[in-house]
């Protein structure tokens, strides 16, 4: 084959992917890189294209400790462990149970831990607030994990039973012929198989509490500030570099955790979420 | 197909021995338990809220109150959230279609690599990058004016109904493309290269044969994207928090400023209609998949 005619033939073709990449990239980065630049302005105003004046003036601000991001940052990563080990501890067996027990009404039960994504949460949250301050639960960690947990469990059940359902029933039963019994069979050959599904869903709960907002906001108060309400103040009382800057301390577990996710999420178990 | 055999399995191994199906139920409780006293009691204490008045008595009129004063944020919240699901299937069925049928494979890996940093960006954050990206004086109008395909005079704010949807559309695609993806991958090999040797092309075998074989998933991406768009506070808050708005920031200002729960949660439960059409057409495709197993 002529390489130079081979080339020639597929240049348009290889200019469009190209200009198509090129518009992605774009998309993806673009207002990325837009925060970036605000959270190193320390002068910018219109109609500059990019800031008059770089600087870390505002991250000395955010990590004073009057800026209170590291206290938030504390809290907010406190807050995501024990949402995880609450919601593991409960969706592991349910995982289990869902992807390969018999119940009678499974779908209906899936189902019910859709509801936290399916019922738009902002009334729960409300109404919760108002029990939790009965109780006195309201402004503790405690009541912000449960609210969190609440939420988690729905990922971390659909991706428990997805990532049991993905293991290979005949080596259980190949484990239990040998005489092994059902705790020791999920023990050394369930459980260990299904390991990266689980490590999956649990980092997915774990941002999830790490970003969450709206329960954090009406059952966290007055105590309890995590960063997402820190940068939320900041961008609405209008300082762009601090919510920029809060932003980008969000965005280092997200983006960690995008990087690495398929090695947890194999296309075996995501094939099998939701069946 | 391995779960239906694992059920099958279950079923043998199960039906002489009664105490399985209880140790099942045993297995969900906990779970069920704290979805139950966190979520469903505080839902339904709002939808006994919404329908009652000071008195304790049986009303409409937080809906009536609620349909004169935000009807037009209702449709236009379905709008939004309609609009934008459309356009994440689109998006991820694109890249996901490319990323199994490429053949380009330096393109498919910079693909890959690209489309996934929104993936878990949250909301607030991508509210925040959206309020400065797509501003009058940002990023995105001073690049088509750079660039010369827009006039320094046409640059406009896209922060309204538009900022919305390129702010759920960029946070929500990548998921989506995750989950298709990812079932486009385990699809059997061999039906796309019998289709491509027989000379179709690739938009047809994407069309014809991979996105049949994947619709479930797909949809259940979409239908999941759908409900938590409903949901979300912080991006209108951020973006848009003006009339017309989404429900959620009528919501927010209802309790906040006004205190005035009963309006409020009837307007949750008109949501939350919204809401169970996505749940149903969930059902409707998990029953007829049933039905044909």
């Amino acid at each position: 084959m002529n390489g130079a005619t081979f080339s020639l033939r597929r240049w348009p073709q290889l200019l469009g992917i190209a200009v198509v990449l090129g518009l992605v990239a774009f998309a993806i980065f673009g207002p990325l890189a837009n925060l970036f630049l605000w959270a190193f302005a320390e002068k910018w105003y219109f109609p500059n294209k990019i800031p008059q004046e770089f600087g870390l003036k505002f991250w000395t601000q955010v990590f004073s400790p009057r800026g209170n991001a590291l206290g938030s940052l504390g809290t907010s990563v406190w807050i995501a462990v024990l949402t995880v080990v609450l919601s593991l501890a409960v969706a592991i067996p349910a995982g289990y149970a869902l992807a390969r027990l018999r119940l009678r009404w499974r779908g209906l039960i899936l189902l019910a831990f859709l509801l936290p994504q399916a019922v738009p949460n902002l009334p729960v949250y409300v109404n919760i607030a108002r029990v939790f301050y009965e109780i006195g639960l309201n402004g503790t960690i405690l009541g912000v994990v449960l609210v969190h947990a609440s939420h988690g469990l729905v990922l971390a059940v659909w991706i428990a039973s997805a990532a049991f359902a993905s293991v290979e029933p005949s080596l259980e039963e190949a484990a239990r012929n040998m005489g092994a019994s059902p705790w020791t069979c999920f023990r050394t050959v369930t459980l260990p198989l299904a390991a990266p599904g689980l490590i999956a869903s649990a980092i997915f709960v774990f941002l999830e509490s790490l970003d969450e907002f709206t329960g954090t906001y009406f059952v966290g108060v007055p105590d309890v500030t995590t960063l997402p309400l820190l940068m939320f103040n900041a961008s609405m009382g209008g300082n762009y570099q601090i919510a920029s800057i809060t932003a980008l301390l969000l965005l280092i577990p997200s983006i960690g955790f995008m990087l690495v996710v398929e090695r947890f999420l194999k296309a075996d178990v995501l094939a099998a979420v939701g069946r | 197909m391995s779960l239906q055999l694992a059920d099958d399995d279950a079923r043998v191994t199960n039906s002489g021995e009664r105490a399985g199906s209880w140790r099942a139920y045993a297995l969900v409780a906990p779970a069920l338990a704290v979805i139950f006293a966190f979520f469903v009691l505080p839902l339904l204490l709002s939808a006994v809220l919404a329908f009652r008045t000071k008195d304790g008595e049986f009303t409409l009129e937080h809906f009536a109150k609620s349909w004169d004063l935000y009807r037009t944020d209702l449709l236009f919240t379905v709008g939004i959230v309609l609009l934008a699901t459309v356009l994440i299937g689109l998006v991820a069925v694109a890249i996901a279609g490319y990323l199994t049928l490429g053949e380009n494979p330096r393109a498919v890996a910079i693909l890959r690599w690209l489309y996934r940093w929104p993936l878990f960006i949250p909301f607030i954050v991508t509210g925040q990058i959206m309020r400065t990206f797509l501003a009058k004086n940002g990023m995105l109008n001073h690049v088509l004016i750079g660039s010369g395909l827009i006039e320094p005079l046409a640059a406009q704010s896209l922060l309204d109904w538009r900022g919305i949807v390129v702010a759920f559309v960029w946070k929500q695609a990548p998921f989506v493309t995750l989950l298709v993806a990812g079932a486009m991958a385990s699809l059997e090999s061999q039906h796309i290269e019998a289709a491509r040797n027989l000379g179709a092309p690739r938009l047809r075998v994407l069309v014809d044969i991979v996105l049949p074989q994947v619709r479930g998933t797909l949809l259940v991406g979409l239908v999941l994207s759908f409900v938590t768009m409903l949901s979300v506070l912080s991006v209108p808050l951020m973006i848009n928090p003006n009339s017309p708005t989404m429900i959620t920031v009528d919501v927010a200002y209802r309790i906040s400023t006004l205190s005035d729960y009963a309006v409020a949660n009837a307007l949750c439960l008109l949501t939350l209609i919204v809401a169970a059409g996505g749940a149903w057409f969930y059902l409707r495709r998990a029953a007829a998949e049933g039905g044909r197993a």
